[in-house]
């Protein structure tokens, strides 16, 4: 009986494994960038919102706090989306005719509330309290980036375990004077460990626990 | 066998552990169920494995060729779940933000819920206007302080809670229950509240001119200031009206008992801690808003480390109650023995009634009476006794007169105004009713809530009568049996949806607040009270608000009110408001009408004929709660039986019929008979067979409809508490019961450890039934110890403390989002209750002694759990939790394989798919805590939710967290404070103290697991004399 198989193809199917090898690496490191890259992630990803607000303009141009709006980041695990209200405080005077903001105006007139896309939004499985961030030291532009070089908003954040684990593991390195926890567009140059900084873990708890966030 | 494992075999270190009944624990034999008892066989098989043998079946059995289709789909899928993107979400923010509220963070308010006649105050916990969870209001009187030593020491501006019962937990999943009434109802054809409004003026406006004759109105037992004064207004009004009142659980006994001794209407509140207490059939901590109090008053008494004193309960009792399980003495006895006891311990008082001696008192043991009396005796002043509202008002009259003669009024007892608006007999006044309209005087009738046609006594033929109505409407919750008999049927605000007020029992006034918008348009009973006064307009706000405004008077200003008012809707009662206290004086001609009465009740033609004792369920009630899921699915106390109600009878009486636990018999009395499955309960009066009102329901909802046996046939007029049975006939039928008292078995290993007061007084260091062994030996790790520093949680349970009333489950089911799982998947072990609460049983099976034993997770420091796992889902934390990673876990199940106690819980279903069914569903959950899907595993957490958020409080002012500040779940719904929660580590805290007393010990102490919840040994206060002639044999038995 001929041999079917030339000998050659000895070489071809060692080849082949060792290759496969290789492709199955590639296939791996194919999988980790799709699932890290902007399309699945939201990074870097502009949402549709019902009015194009920025926060360059607001913060930067204008100079308002972030706490204007957010009113509860301070105090609750949810930092607070400004009701229709707020808009109105100014926008009732200035730019009152302005067709770009006709929805707040409407939504103001006929009761009906703004309807914002999330561009942050956690798992439901999570549970994160913006109070105690704030609290220890951790800088808004820690986690929702350059906001007041946004002209519209986006994530700059995966928000992925990973990304939350960097800073549980070692928060000194990522926390802010308390002055510039609520600074608009400077991220802290140099990461500090100093006596002012509010983050120290007097009550031994490890961020790292399962239950800090999941329960 | 090979030579290695016989030498294994022969070490006792190896020794298999016996797997036989029954189970031995330090000094106590302890035994679960008559199965289970020493006087039945061993048994091999079901009971003592490990999990109910059907727990890793499903329903339908799949057939081998589809197993392998959805094992072979699911490896083929297996890890896709992840490749989704979320779904994109939104923020919906307020036009214009409300005052006081924050977008996640909850608010509390005081309410306050009433049944029974009388008030339990409330504090509902409401995210962004959702109420999700109820918590006691410890100003209310009726509802004792949780950690209330704590809160003093501490001072600060904490939230404090009270306890709760069950039925309090579990209102908040009522009020998001689809299946209440949404819509006005004409014949059962959708219509709207204004044509019922002009249907209504129609009618009253033919009657008025006869002055309103043949108009009635149906309430149940009126307790709130404001419906009483409307009802007053209507009668002044039309006075042909006339104004019924009927309540299927009523107090009526006791009003009668108290108009034959004192010729008066009064109420009886109980004040201080008594030494004594002795309970005539009363099932006073299980039954009634007051039961909290009750509970706290009579059995718990704190346990410092130096053993302080405890009350002494005895109970004689028609039935198996929680209380009776409470007591140190409990005498099971058949209606007539109560009677003939009671009459026995006055007239070692000094009552002599004529015929008293009559009474058959064979079953009155001299030295149980004797010992009761010498204890009465002993402590006058300092000792209750009490009646239960199934004994007939004879015995509410001697237990008057026993209380002056024990010089108890004014110490342990106060007399008050009773809280009815109008007290009278419930039974007289629906019977009246009924007379008119079974000679159709009645033209028009409204119906304020209730369910009169399910249940009023049998013989009325109510639901029938109905019929007889030419006008009727029914306001009501659910579109229940009565409204399918009633022209119009109105849609009733829930409780948490509209304005009232009620009293407690002492007659402290509580303003109900509404806490959400009525969900389906339900109308308050004081709004349809101002439609028939012509007012359709009128709020339920405005008229509760006004009724107080002028009850203020006239001279008060504006102002004053209104910081009266605010006041009492912030603290949830208006104090001040108590009704008068009464010192009513006992007849001169007591002992003569007490022996006319007597004479009466004396039936020596059949002298001890077998009774049905009808009693109030602890999960139904009268049948109001049979929609509600949580109470359903409610472990019952002492049956544990879940989603359904048996008859419950002695083992010898079963025996003796050649019944057993679950065989469908046949009762018959004289208002006829009903079948159903009989539960055979250790302990059980013999010649009584029990069973519970509230089943049976036609139409409660999807929830509730055909759950159980109705019994409300066989209860008449003159049968409301007592038959007598006719005839108990085997069917040959058998009935599946989903009881859960055999599920999650622990080995039958050293589980309770009790003893009594005088053995702990007398070694308080070593009490004799604490032994040595079972400790945890720290040497057998080869790892070093880790070091707790910061907190160090953990909890104690108090087993002397435990009445066993499923507060606490209730609380954890509501606090943690746990799942009902319905009858069948409770019957295969798949209830998902984190905590339970084991009964066992010591002494003989004729009257044992009760143990109840709440078990969640130990938390434990070497948890069995945690090496198994194969994804890391349940881990660690530093502070000693074991914690349970939801998203991590895939479900192996490995880990409740290998957990001891038993207390983890798989989820075989999507149990919470309904959620995502019933949009009103969706608004219950509590949004702290995630909701778990098909495939997880979930147990205790301790509330790790609340100790979060306890920490980031506390982090924030740069402190610890303080004693008492967080408070689990379960430990704040408890009424005896048998569960304590804290940081071991802090040297002042309540749980310090507690893990170091005598009387501490480990559950499985010798698996070395540490857990970090551990139990304080059961102590019980026998009198000496009795405790040497019951258990003198069982109690000394050493292993």
């Amino acid at each position: 009986m001929p041999q079917i198989f030339h000998p050659s193809m000895n070489t071809v199917s060692r080849a082949t494994i060792f290759g496969a090898v290789f492709m199955l690496a590639m296939l791996g490191w194919l999988a980790l960038r799709i699932v890290r890259s902007p399309y699945v992630s939201g990074v870097n990803v502009i949402k549709p919102q019902p009015v194009p607000f920025s926060h360059q303009h607001h913060v930067t141009e204008d100079g308002i706090d972030c706490r204007y709006c957010h009113t509860s980041v301070e105090g609750s695990t949810f930092a607070g989306i400004p009701p229709t209200e707020t808009c109105m405080h100014c926008h009732s005077q200035i730019w009152a005719d302005s067709e770009m903001l006709e929805p707040v105006r409407a939504s103001y007139r006929d009761d009906k509330p703004l309807v914002w896309n999330r561009v942050y939004d956690l798992p439901d499985f999570v549970y994160f309290d913006h109070s105690i961030h704030i609290n220890r030291g951790v800088a808004c532009v820690t986690c929702h980036g350059d906001m007041g070089k946004m002209p519209l908003t986006w994530k700059s954040s995966t928000l992925y375990m990973e990304w939350c684990l960097e800073c549980h593991r070692q928060p000194e390195e990522y926390i802010s004077r308390p002055e510039a926890v609520f600074a608009s567009t400077t991220r802290p140059e140099t990461p500090h460990v100093e006596t002012d900084v509010k983050w120290e873990n007097k009550r031994g708890t490890l961020l790292t626990n399962c239950s800090i966030c999941h329960f | 066998m090979d030579a290695s494992s016989k030498k294994w075999a022969a070490d006792p270190r190896f020794k298999i552990l016996p797997q036989q009944a029954p189970a031995m624990t330090d000094g106590i034999a302890v035994w679960r169920s008559i199965r289970e008892s020493p006087a039945s066989e061993p048994e091999h098989g079901s009971i003592f494995e490990e999990f109910p043998a059907d727990a890793a079946t499903a329903p339908d059995e799949p057939s081998r060729r589809h197993f392998l289709k959805i094992m072979g789909a699911s490896v083929a899928l297996a890890g896709t779940g992840g490749c989704f993107t979320q779904p994109q979400e939104t923020i919906v923010p307020y036009i214009r933000a409300p005052e006081q509220i924050v977008p996640g963070r909850p608010l509390y308010y005081a309410t306050a819920m009433t049944y029974a006649g009388a008030s339990l105050g409330l504090l509902v916990e409401t995210h962004m206007g959702r109420p999700t969870k109820v918590e006691g209001n410890p100003l209310h009187p009726a509802v004792p302080e949780v950690m209330a030593q704590a809160n003093e020491r501490a001072n600060d501006e904490r939230l404090r809670f009270g306890a709760t019962d069950p039925f309090g937990q579990a209102i908040v999943l009522s009020l998001y229950d689809p299946d209440r009434s949404q819509t006005v109802l004409r014949r059962g054809q959708i219509d709207t509240w204004e044509f019922a409004y002009s249907d209504l003026r129609a009618q009253l406006d033919r009657l008025a001119p006869a002055g309103g004759e043949g108009l009635r109105l149906l309430t149940e037992l009126v307790v709130s200031p404001t419906l009483a004064d409307q009802i007053q207004e209507l009668l002044a009004k039309y006075p042909g009206a006339r104004w019924h009142q009927y309540e299927p659980v009523n107090d009526d006994n006791s009003l009668a008992g108290a108009r034959l001794a004192f010729n008066d209407d009064v109420a009886t509140s109980y004040l201080n801690t008594p030494d004594v207490v002795l309970s005539l059939d009363a099932d006073c901590i299980a039954d009634g808003p007051m039961r909290l109090d009750h509970a706290r008053r009579f059995r718990w008494q704190y346990l410092g480390p130096d053993g302080a004193a405890m009350s002494r309960v005895y109970v004689v009792e028609t039935s198996s109650t929680l209380t009776g399980a409470a007591a140190d003495h409990r005498l099971p006895a058949s209606p007539q023995t109560v009677i003939a006891f009671a009459l026995a311990v006055a007239r070692a008082f000094g009552l002599e009634l004529p015929g008293a001696m009559e009474m058959d008192n064979r079953e009155v043991p001299k030295p149980w009476l004797d010992a009761v009396v010498e204890d009465l005796a002993a402590s006058r002043g300092r000792s209750v006794v009490l009646a239960g509202r199934g004994q007939p008002p004879l015995v509410h009259a001697v237990v008057h007169w026993l209380n002056a003669a024990l010089d108890n009024v004014g110490s342990t007892i106060e007399y008050r105004a009773p809280t009815a608006a109008r007290p009278e007999l419930a039974v007289e006044s629906i019977r009246d009713l009924a007379g008119s309209m079974r000679a159709k005087e009645v033209e028009a009738l409204i119906i304020l809530g209730g369910n009169p046609a399910y249940d009023a006594p049998a013989d009325l033929e109510f639901a029938m009568l109905l019929g007889n109505v030419p006008f009727s409407l029914h306001l009501s919750e659910y579109a229940n049996e009565t409204s399918d008999r009633c022209g119009w049927h109105v849609p009733q605000a829930h409780l948490f949806e509209a304005w009232g007020d009620t009293r407690a029992a002492d007659g402290t006034v509580s303003i109900v607040q509404p806490l959400i918008a009525p969900l389906y348009g339900g109308k308050a009973d004081h709004d349809v009270l101002a439609a028939l006064m012509g007012n359709l307009n009128a709020t339920s706000h405005d008229l509760v608000r006004d009724y107080w405004q002028r009850s203020f008077g006239p001279t008060a200003n504006a102002d004053e009110f209104e910081r009266a008012w605010k006041t009492a809707l912030h603290d949830g009662i208006l104090a001040g408001t108590q009704l008068e206290a009464r010192t009513p004086t006992l007849r001169d001609d007591f002992a003569k009408i007490a022996a006319d009465v007597l004479g009466q009740n004396l039936t020596p033609a059949d002298k001890q004929p077998l009774q049905l004792s009808i009693r109030p369920d602890n999960s139904v009630w009268d049948g109001r709660f049979a929609n509600n899921g949580w109470l359903q699915e409610l472990p019952r106390p002492l049956t544990k039986l879940t989603w359904d109600n048996a008859a419950l009878m002695n083992p010898r009486t079963a025996e003796e019929s050649q019944l057993n636990t679950g065989d469908v018999v046949e009762i018959e009395t004289g208002a006829g008979q009903i079948d159903m499955p009989v539960f055979v309960v250790p302990g059980h009066p013999r010649n009584v067979i029990t069973v519970h009102v509230g089943y049976g329901r036609q139409r409660a909802g999807r929830v509730g409809n055909k759950v159980g046996t109705d019994v409300y046939p066989l209860r008449t007029s003159q049968t409301m508490w007592f038959a007598v049975i006719k005839r108990v006939q085997k069917t040959g039928r058998t009935y599946p019961l989903a009881t859960t008292q055999h599920h999650y078995d622990m080995a039958g290993r050293d589980l309770v450890r009790a003893g009594t007061l005088s053995q702990y007084q007398d070694a308080p260091n070593h009490p004799p039934f604490m032994a040595e062994h079972g400790h945890s030996n720290p040497e057998l790790s080869l790892y070093p110890e880790w070091k707790y520093e910061g907190y160090k949680w953990g909890m104690v349970v108090n087993q002397s403390a435990c009445i066993g009333c499923n507060a606490c489950v209730v609380a954890c089911q509501a606090e943690n989002n746990i799942p009902v799982v319905g009858k069948d998947q409770v019957a295969r072990g798949r209830e998902m209750h984190w905590l339970r609460i084991d009964n066992y049983y010591a002494a003989e099976p004729e009257n044992p002694i009760v143990y109840h034993q709440p078990v969640l997770c130990m938390h434990c420091e070497y948890a069995p759990c945690e090496p198994v796992c194969p994804v890391a889902a349940t881990s660690h934390s530093n502070e000693g939790l074991n914690e349970m990673t939801y998203n991590r876990c895939i479900g192996t199940r490995y880990c409740s394989n290998n957990c001891p106690y038993k207390v983890r819980r798989f989820n075989f279903y999507d149990y919470n798919a309904e959620l995502r069914q019933e949009a009103t569903r969706q608004l219950r959950p509590n949004p702290d805590v995630t909701i778990r899907s098909r495939g997880v595993m979930e147990k205790c957490t301790y509330c790790v939710q609340r100790i979060n958020a306890g920490r980031i409080a506390a982090d924030k002012e740069d402190r610890l967290i303080r004693d008492g500040e967080v408070v689990t779940a379960c430990q704040a719904a408890c009424p005896t404070q048998a569960l304590t929660f804290g940081n071991l580590n802090d040297p002042n805290s309540a749980v310090r103290e507690l893990a170091d007393s005598n009387l501490n010990y480990s559950l499985l102490g010798e698996l070395n697991t540490r857990p970090r919840t551990t139990y304080l040994a059961a102590l019980r206060n026998p009198h000496p004399a009795l405790e040497k002639l019951n258990h003198q044999e069982d109690l000394t038995q050493r292993r």
